[in-house]
């Protein structure tokens, strides 16, 4: 073998340069927001997470009501996202022919690419007027002896996040389940179908069974980006900052209060404490992420990316 | 009798929950058609040409448009790509060509974190690493947040499309002498430009979009585009402050500028994949 020539070398070091800057953005995003969020860490501590206080006048800081507003509104999508989105992927990939399941899926891509700021804006002006009447006024005289359906119907709230973010997360839960179920081999279906199996049966029976943590990790995959979601949840959530069951209540999520306080917050402290609450967010994001990239890429590594 | 009435039952739970995923995937279409009905409706009723030649007019003069948003979009478009081209490609190519299986996978993993960070936590890096050292708001921040959104995006549909390239003619041009790296961008390289450049544009029309990281980082302008250093106006910055105010010759703004955005965005959508699908029968 003749010596590595210089060029080659050089051009492959510089490849693993570019490479690793990938590794030092992500790196760096840790680190710097943990310095900035140093102040707001020191002073409060491990409190900050179970404070409900947030009054910037006497620089009083806690997360509590952000980080219940995001794992609840979140919850409300994902309730609402998973079947529609576990049947659509079923639709696309056992039982709508080609000429039907291509523009289907298309057109949930291009749900998908919608940009959240103008979810956000349909949400504000279409659909929050009938989320509040009809839809929280009949839930409120109907299931109001429940927790959650009390309270006067605002609109604007957890409900009306709940719903945006659905929306939002259907796409991708959808797309990611129907790779998975089609990746799922045809010997499966056939056997189940030879013992006489209705096309309903083989699916339960074969189908989703085999492809069980693929479909989970799509599902957290989706939970990943709700948890995330900024604009379109800051835009009908109401912005405001408490703890009550009642789904009607406005609200605010760790995304929502940083993107709607963040450029007017002065002094370390308050920008400390937006910028812990972000901390929070990645850290939860983080792991939600990791689980759901080793369930998917388990169950597609049959015809995915990886070796 | 019983068997057979088992049968029946089975039959019919059958064709109900067939109807049942249809209808779910009726629904989902049903959630596109809404959002873009009203989107379109609303927006080409309030567009003129005076949206996108006029500048913003001030709360209560009528007209005005957002010539500089619309301006300050493709800037802001513009440094991210110039950051995220290079890198995103140069790191593609090192996962496809050079890495071995545990750099690339370790890499390929950190992409797909990367890939999944909220964008507004984006956002508050760029106001720590940029905004803050320099004391202002800038086109510059917001750049370098929509970059560090589209390098991932980047990378890991370049690796993707550089793998479809069969080793044959790797093997090939090796056995020609020529060196790797030449091998790379002139014979690899361009037998993946269709993939690359689809990778390229959905990024493109993803970070097109995006409004988080701009918030504390581009902030918006009311004096139009000024420079890299200043803080700078984008369409999407734009809807959102627009459809928060409580004037509602700002909020049909907002939804003319909101048609605009989903023309450009869907369009890049619609077009890159026409080709594709082209390219691929």
């Amino acid at each position: 073998m003749a010596r590595p020539r210089v060029g080659d070398r050089i051009f492959s070091s510089l490849t693993l340069f570019f490479a690793l800057l990938i590794v030092l953005i992500l790196g760096g995003l840790l680190v710097v927001l943990n310095i900035d969020a140093w102040p707001a860490i020191q002073k409060f501590g491990i409190a900050f997470l179970t404070s409900i206080e947030w009054d910037p006048v006497r620089e009083e800081f806690g997360a509590l009501p952000a980080v219940y507003g995001t794992l609840l509104s979140s919850l409300i999508g994902l309730i609402i996202a998973v079947p529609i989105s576990l049947a659509s992927a079923i639709f696309l990939s056992e039982l709508a022919p080609e000429w039907i399941s291509r523009p289907v899926s298309f057109l949930i891509e291009m749900l998908a690419a919608i940009p959240s700021v103008i979810i956000g804006l349909w949400g504000l002006f279409v659909m929050v007027p009938f989320i509040r009447d009809p839809i929280e006024k009949w839930l409120g005289s109907n299931l109001g002896f429940l927790p959650f359906f009390q309270g006067p119907p605002f609109g604007v709230g957890f409900l009306s996040a709940g719903i945006i973010l659905a929306i939002m997360i259907i796409p991708i839960i959808t797309a990611i389940s129907r790779d998975v179920m089609s990746a799922v081999p045809a010997t499966q279906r056939e056997a189940m179908l030879a013992l006489g199996a209705t096309h309903w049966e083989m699916i339960t029976g074969a189908v989703l069974p085999y492809c069980r943590s693929g479909l989970v990790g799509a599902v957290i995959l989706g939970l990943g980006r709700a948890l995330g979601e900024t604009m379109a949840v800051t835009m009908v959530i109401g912005n405001s900052y408490k703890l009550t069951l009642s789904l009607f209540s406005p609200g605010s999520t760790i995304a929502s209060k940083v993107a709607s306080e963040f450029s007017e917050a002065s002094g370390d402290l308050y920008i400390g404490s937006l910028i812990t609450l972000a901390l929070v967010l990645f850290g939860i994001t983080l792991v939600v992420n990791i689980i759901a990239r080793l369930l998917v890429w388990r169950s597609v590594s049959v015809k995915g990316t990886g070796e | 009798m019983n068997r057979l009435e088992g049968n029946i039952r089975r039959r019919w739970s059958n064709r109900l929950m067939l109807v049942i995923c249809g209808c779910a995937a009726a629904v989902t279409i049903a959630f596109l058609a809404l959002i873009l009905g009203y989107t379109i409706i609303n927006g080409v009723s309030y567009f003129n040409l005076d949206f996108i030649t006029q500048a913003a007019k001030p709360v209560g003069e009528p007209g005005g448009g957002m010539r500089e948003d619309i301006f300050g979009t493709f800037i802001l478009v513009g440094i991210a790509s110039v950051i995220a081209l290079p890198v995103g490609l140069m790191a593609g190519i090192f996962l496809a060509e050079f890495a071995g299986p545990k750099a690339a996978s370790a890499i390929r993993f950190a992409a797909d974190i990367l890939t999944g960070v909220p964008s507004i936590i984006v956002g508050v890096f760029a106001y720590a690493i940029l905004v803050r050292p320099m004391q202002s708001y800038s086109a510059l921040s917001a750049g370098v947040a929509l970059a560090i959104i589209m390098i991932p995006v980047v990378a890991r549909t370049a690796e993707e499309s550089l793998r479809l390239v069969p080793n044959s003619q790797r093997e090939a041009a090796l056995a020609l002498g020529i060196s790797r790296w030449r091998i790379t961008l002139g014979v690899i390289v361009p037998g993946a430009v269709t993939g690359i450049v689809t990778g390229i544009m959905l990024a493109v029309a993803r970070i097109a979009g995006e409004t988080a990281p701009l918030i504390f980082t581009a902030l918006g302008s009311a004096f139009g585009v000024q420079g890299l250093t200043e803080p700078i106006g984008a369409l999407p910055l734009q809807i959102y402050r627009y459809a928060l105010s409580p004037y509602s010759d700002w909020q049909k703004q907002a939804w003319a500028a909101a048609f605009l955005l989903v023309i450009l965005v869907l369009g890049i959508n619609i077009v890159v994949r026409l080709v594709s699908y082209r390219k691929k029968q």
